[in-house]
């Protein structure tokens, strides 16, 4: 998510001393304190509430509400949290980071493929209704997924298919943004004359595409995969109304029925469990971050400089 | 933000739900089924065995629903749970106007029922003999599920309402318990000013606990008569409301918090919000809410609006109903009956939850029962005071959901601004009213 925003700017090299006057290599910007403080406040701005995230997820539920926010209460229960959080109604935590982790292969690995295939074929091959396709695909990248969740859900339930996992995956796998992400990057990253080349030599379309195209679009691959894995990790509205049966709920609505157990007559308060897992819950995202952000960062510039 | 937006999410899908629940059910009018079901048949159906499926947040049910297993092995109970408040309406909404997926029974507050009942998406249980438990419950609970011949839920528990206060903070500023509002008011006046950081209550405009407010005054502003209702606010219970809350908010003695948020319960745990007007249900949520109090809180009876008058109220409680397109009726009337009228309820009551039926109210081992978190105190002679005393003759709304979830936009603007109260009361009524004539309701002006 944010976490794009914390990258350090540029790598921070001892600073030099400079002769004033001196005209100044290019490519090498001269440090701009506004800047600085600005990116400063941006650090800070998204940094503390995980900073907070951390600490509070050591609290019992009584720390929870006799301690500052920003500091340690007198009790360290991390592990007991975490142990808490994996038992706590016979482990369904567990099941439902499953069900997350099953939504995100499934959804977000199979909006990556289509997105895929969809941007080659967009790309690199002419064939009628192209302009209408990249009407309908722009202006679908403006309808938000909340607005459709009402329609979508009759249908479903039309269907028979409501309250299974079909209902989260399916409606997962359109990823309008996705797919004119990896179209304009197939445009830009694959050379016509080298598939020209390829069909020169007699490679099939199938082998053009496996052998010469994929390996070219890797990091178009890698930042759409990052963008569906956040979206799908993160669905909230869709689960929502989709799913009634508490063992098929992702991650994300499993918290939120922890968290509303507060606000329910007889309900169990546990907000340090609800703490501690939302914090097992960024984790993941955080990890496939830092894993991926290379190839996702030239992914992003890919394009922007004519060779 | 995450509030707005989460209101704003939640008006989204009450409106759209509350539009399909209406039309789609509409239709379907079958008022052929009101033979009636002997014991015999609901025997037959349990001996015969069968999967029933329940949608119900409250915790006891679990161990009631274990039990109801093993006493009739071949029934197979499907509790889900996990959800609560507009989310569950929402799905229970959406599935009754999709058709499918409806559970066999539902648990749904007192508040919400008019909505289901009215647009036909209960099952009348009367049939079944639930007429007959009528004076097994108090008054309160059973105006609520009942409508002329007609028993759309039995009542699961009830919450007649209680003061609860910090006798820690009261004592260290020498503040003796308020028996009317007037004395709650300078009660309030005295606490603020020995300690600004503390207040008499947090409230920032809370539907339900305003109308339960209002039905202790005497107010009676909702008329429903079928398809035909009233709103008025304009009366002298509302008046009295009107002239305490306005001075409790002009004079800024109400904390700005809204309840059931970790702010509050945090409030509730280090003394800065000192009381809680709320149902008797609330115990069980300060033993797991607010840990850090234990043995500082009390239960007193709710002050009154002219001294020495007895009325009370009811805050929160719900029900459990069967859907009319349950599809094992017979094992659901079963369920529910087992759960709010037979062995259930004591097994319910042994985990915490607030009756509403008589017997269990009245025993005494339930009346005597010391509370450890209120320093040993009997309180459960209070609540059940209490319920004896709650008028019956309360009505809500057949679209409450909707109207309380415009409640911020119409009175909650009177804690937050120059707003009178009496004023965001008329625009509440105004836009439920406008909101009933689209809904095809007859609307008295």
């Amino acid at each position: 998510m944010s976490t794009s925003v914390t990258a350090p700017p540029a790598k921070s090299t001892a600073p030099r001393l400079r002769t004033p006057g001196k005209k100044r290599t290019p490519g090498k910007p001269k440090r701009n304190v506004l800047l600085t403080v600005l990116m400063a406040v941006m650090v800070l701005y998204t940094v503390v509430p995980l900073i907070w995230l951390i600490i509070n997820s050591t609290k019992t539920q009584a720390g929870l509400a006799d301690s500052n926010g920003l500091w340690f209460a007198h009790d360290f229960a991390l592990w007991d949290n975490i142990r808490d959080t994996f038992t706590y109604h016979d482990g369904i935590f567990g099941r439902w980071l499953l069900n997350t982790l099953l939504y995100v292969v499934l959804g977000a690995g199979g909006a990556t493929l289509l997105a895929v295939l969809g941007g080659y074929a967009l790309a690199k091959f002419d064939f009628p209704g192209k302009r209408a396709i990249f009407a309908v695909v722009i202006g679908a990248v403006a309808v938000p997924g909340t607005a459709l969740a009402v329609p979508t859900f009759l249908m479903f339930s039309k269907m028979g298919l409501t309250d299974t996992p079909w209902a989260v995956i399916i409606p997962s796998l359109v990823s309008p943004f996705g797919l004119y992400l990896m179209w304009v990057f197939a445009a830009e990253a694959i050379p016509t004359e080298l598939l020209e080349a390829a069909r020169m030599d007699g490679a099939s379309e199938a082998r053009t595409f496996f052998q010469v195209a994929l390996p070219l679009l890797a990091p178009g691959i890698v930042t759409v995969l990052l963008f569906t894995t956040v979206a799908t990790w993160n669905n909230y509205f869709l689960p929502l109304i989709m799913l009634k049966d508490p063992d098929w709920y992702p991650l994300t609505l499993g918290l939120s029925a922890w968290s509303s157990q507060a606000q329910t007559i007889g309900g169990d308060v546990i907000f340090n469990l609800v703490i501690t897992g939302s914090l097992l819950t960024i984790l993941p995202l955080i990890a496939a971050f830092l894993f991926l952000q290379k190839y996702w960062q030239s992914g992003l510039a890919a394009g922007s400089v004519k060779e | 933000m995450r509030r707005t937006t989460s209101r704003i999410l939640r008006g989204i899908a009450l409106v759209s739900t509350l539009a399909l629940g209406v039309t789609a059910c509409g239709g379907s009018d079958d008022d052929s089924d009101t033979k009636a079901v002997s014991a015999g048949d609901i025997q037959a159906a349990l001996d015969k065995g069968g999967d029933i499926t329940v949608w119900a947040w409250e915790p006891t049910l679990k161990t009631v629903a274990a039990d109801f297993q093993k006493k009739y092995p071949k029934v197979k109970v499907n509790l889900v749970s996990e959800r609560s408040g507009d989310k569950h309406y929402t799905a229970l909404s959406n599935a009754i106007s999709a058709g499918k997926g409806v559970p066999d029974v539902a648990q749904v507050e007192y508040f919400a029922l008019g909505q289901y009942s009215l647009t036909k998406g209960l099952t009348d249980l009367a049939p079944y003999g639930a007429d007959k438990l009528a004076s097994k419950y108090t008054p309160g609970p059973w105006n609520a599920v009942s409508d002329g011949d007609k028993v759309y839920g039995l009542p699961m528990d009830s919450g007649p309402m209680a003061l609860f206060y910090n006798k820690t903070v009261f004592d260290k500023y020498k503040i003796t318990v308020p028996t009317t509002w007037d004395e709650y008011l300078d009660a309030a006046r005295k606490l603020h000013k020995a300690d600004p950081k503390a207040y008499i209550a947090n409230d920032l405009g809370d539907a339900g606990f305003t109308t339960s407010l209002l039905w202790q005054a005497g107010s009676r502003p909702y008329k429903v008569d079928g398809t035909k209702v009233a709103v008025n606010f304009d009366d002298a219970g509302a008046k009295k409301f009107e002239t305490v809350w306005q001075k409790l908010i002009d004079e800024k003695l109400l904390a700005p918090v809204n309840g059931w948020t970790d702010d509050w319960y945090k409030g509730l745990g280090d003394g800065t919000i000192a009381t809680l007007a709320t149902g008797a249900w609330m115990p069980a949520n300060f033993v797991t809410g607010v840990p850090n109090a234990k043995g500082q809180w009390r239960a007193a009876a709710m002050p009154a609006w002219t001294a020495g008058d007895k009325a009370s109220a009811e805050n929160g409680g719900s029900s459990l109903a069967v859907p009319a397109l349950a599809k094992n009726k017979e094992l659901a009337y079963a369920f529910t009956e087992y759960a709010n009228s037979g062995a259930g309820v004591a097994t319910r009551v042994s985990e915490g939850a607030f009756p509403a039926t008589k017997a269990e109210l009245e025993s005494a081992s339930f009346q005597s029962k010391k509370f450890d978190y209120f320093g040993g105190q009997e309180a459960n002679k209070i609540f059940a005071e209490s319920a004896a005393n709650v008028a019956s003759d309360w009505s809500y709304l057949p679209f409450q959901p909707y109207a309380n979830s415009i409640f911020n936009d119409t009175v909650g603007k009177a804690y937050v601004s120059t707003t009178k109260l009496a004023d965001g009361l008329k625009a509440w009524q105004d836009a439920s009213v406008k909101y009933g004539e689209e809904q095809g309701f007859t609307v008295e002006k």
